[in-house]
């Protein structure tokens, strides 16, 4: 997923960035200078629904807050910042699939 | 909204973003639950459905939309947007139906006007439910497709496949089941009343002991009635499509037959609801016969409320919605006991009723109402005689066919005045141009001036008049006819 995201020009800055409230998955910034945060979510099948529609409103406000934990941590308050999420599916061969939406929370 | 239909465009849009589904456009329950069956619907289809954001608009969007009927239109804008289902000209279309979760398209109500107001404004092709079908046969110059399921759509748009080509289906009424005044033993006296109001389109009160044949009367009414013409099965056929009720198509609709019982509400009489403004008993009744047993039993109210139908041959009701109306142009009959136990009349045994008692029950039926009733007859109890004979009475069809003789001949003499039946005839007419006969017209004044008849009773005896002669194949109202549309009015005093 980091590897996806250094290929559309992305600097990872961050991994499994944990605090007692949660964990963000990804944090990286953007070539215009955004700090993305990122969701993964990952399935091997759609049995359960697609991926994204784990995520609830709960889950999208926890993510709000700790995308404001994160940036009040490293001094970067009021840096433009968004919240992305990435569904990845995986099939047992290896390959998988990634449907990532920008900016949607 | 009532009969008339509203055009609804659906607008789908799918945007990135968390998976959901949004409905907007005054959905009500029904509706608000369509997201879940379209869903499912397109997924159980095979089809692709989008794991995006999806926002269902449904314009004019101030306007409160109800029920299932939008399922197969929204699931279908979804399929159109996503690029499941791409077309590159296509006629414009409307869809109709509720789908099921695995795809079904079920039938809803209200096809029949649906697409007639489609029609009226430019849609050329309709798909609707197959259940639905029958009502559709109505509608010319609409090119429908009857399906059965969201696959069948997709077939026709991918693969230009039409499902299987619609059977014609004539099928019956629900009530299939034709009575026939032949049914009747004697009666005369009540047969000819039947036949006269059948003519004149009069309304009609029997009155009788329990058991003398009142509802059997009043349910064989509707077998003596002309045939519907196109138009006004088209009419019927819509306001029971309406209110739901699968109708039967094609040509031989019969005249509906309603009889509320005695304990129904306003609202259930005239129509209403909340959501959904339904058509009442007295709309379904439109062209056919409304019968109301036990009249007197029924409150007030809700008899009085039939005096504005009565008199426009529409009801227009209003609720939170809106205002909407609805045709009820429908022949009265009220059946009564002549007391609250019954046997006040004929030999008069053992009534047990006190005279007050008996002088208020009918006075139930209150006199605005009763004057609207050119005809009142008292049925008696069929004597040994009559009881004893072992042929039948006259068939229904003998008696439709001096029917529609007599309608015949009373519309050709009202030919372009504006009305066709003689108890429509205004009472100017009556004063200038439909007199009876000086000697006829003598013997009605008489009765004025002695307080026999009021005004209006005057112009009710020369309607039923009419309709005498027009039985007989008169070409005017003579004497004979007057006193008979006389006793036929207060046949009633005379039994009591």
């Amino acid at each position: 997923m980091a590897d996806f995201l250094s290929s559309q020009g992305n600097r990872v800055l961050e991994r499994n960035w944990r605090v007692r409230e949660g964990e963000i998955d990804l944090v990286a910034l953007s070539p215009t200078g955004v700090i993305r945060f990122v969701e993964v979510k990952t399935r091997s099948s759609q049995k359960f629904g697609h991926p994204l529609e784990a995520i609830d409103s709960q889950k999208a406000m926890r993510l709000q807050r700790l995308a404001l934990a994160w940036l009040s941590t490293h001094q970067r308050l009021g840096a433009e910042y968004q919240i992305d999420c990435a569904a990845v599916l995986t099939s047992s061969n290896g390959a998988f699939e990634i449907d990532y939406r920008s900016a949607i929370l | 909204m009532g009969l008339e239909g509203h055009l609804i465009t659906i607008e789908v849009d799918v945007a990135d973003g968390i998976p959901s589904f949004t409905l907007l456009g005054l959905p009500d329950a029904a509706l608000s639950e369509s997201r879940d069956r379209v869903k499912s619907a397109i997924i159980n289809s095979n089809l692709e459905w989008p794991h995006r954001k999806v926002t269902v608009a449904l314009s004019p969007a101030y306007l409160p939309k109800s029920g299932s009927s939008f399922d197969l239109a929204i699931a279908m804008a979804i399929l159109f947007s996503t690029g499941t289902i791409t077309v590159d000209s296509h006629p414009p279309t409307i869809f109709i139906g509720e789908l099921g979760l695995d795809g079904e398209v079920r039938p809803v109500r209200g096809v029949l006007p649906a697409l007639l107001a489609a029609r009226a404004r430019g849609i050329e092709r309709a798909f609707i439910p197959h259940v639905n079908a029958a009502e559709s046969h109505l509608v010319e110059n609409l090119d429908v497709i009857p399906i059965s399921s969201l696959a069948q759509v997709y077939g026709f748009y991918t693969h230009g496949l039409l499902p299987d080509p619609l059977v014609r289906e004539e099928l019956t009424c629900e009530s299939a089941e034709i009575l026939d005044m032949e049914d009747l033993a004697g009666q005369e006296g009540a047969r000819k009343a039947l036949e006269v109001a059948a003519i004149g389109g009069h309304h009609l009160l029997l009155m009788g002991p329990p058991g003398t044949g009142k509802t059997m009367l009043a349910q064989r009414f509707p077998s003596i009635l002309p045939a519907l013409t196109q138009e006004e099965s088209l009419e019927v056929t819509a306001i029971h499509s309406v209110a739901g009720k699968m109708f039967l198509p094609g040509s031989s609709i019969p005249r509906p037959f309603i009889a509320p019982h005695h304990s129904t509400t306003a609202p259930a009489m005239v129509g209403g609801g909340a959501h959904v403004i339904r058509p009442g008993a007295c709309s379904l009744a439109h062209h056919g016969v409304l019968f109301i047993d036990e009249a007197p039993e029924m409150s007030p109210g809700v008899l009085d409320a039939l005096r504005q139908p009565l008199e426009s041959g529409e009801v227009t009701i209003t609720r939170s919605i809106g205002t909407i109306s609805y045709p009820a142009n429908f022949l009265l009959v009220l059946a009564a006991n002549p007391c609250p136990c019954g046997n006040f009349a004929g030999k008069g045994r053992g009534c047990t009723c006190s005279a007050l008692q008996v002088r208020r029950y009918l006075q139930k039926i209150s006199g605005p109402l009763m004057d609207r009733i050119d005809i009142r007859i008292f049925v008696d109890p069929p004597s040994r005689v009559e009881m004893l004979q072992t042929t039948m009475g006259e068939k229904s069809a003998i008696v439709r066919a001096r029917v529609e003789t007599a309608r015949a001949r009373s519309a050709k003499r009202f030919y372009g005045l504006g009305w066709q039946l003689n108890s429509q005839i205004p009472a100017k007419a009556l004063r200038k141009d439909f007199r009876a006969e000086k000697p006829a017209m003598n013997l009605l004044h008489d009765e004025l001036e002695r307080g026999l008849l009021s005004a209006r009773g005057v112009h009710k005896v020369l309607r039923v008049a009419w309709s005498l002669c027009d039985l007989r194949a008169g070409s005017i109202p003579t004497q004979e006819d007057v006193h008979e549309a006389l006793s036929l009015r207060s046949s009633l005093r005379a039994g009591l």
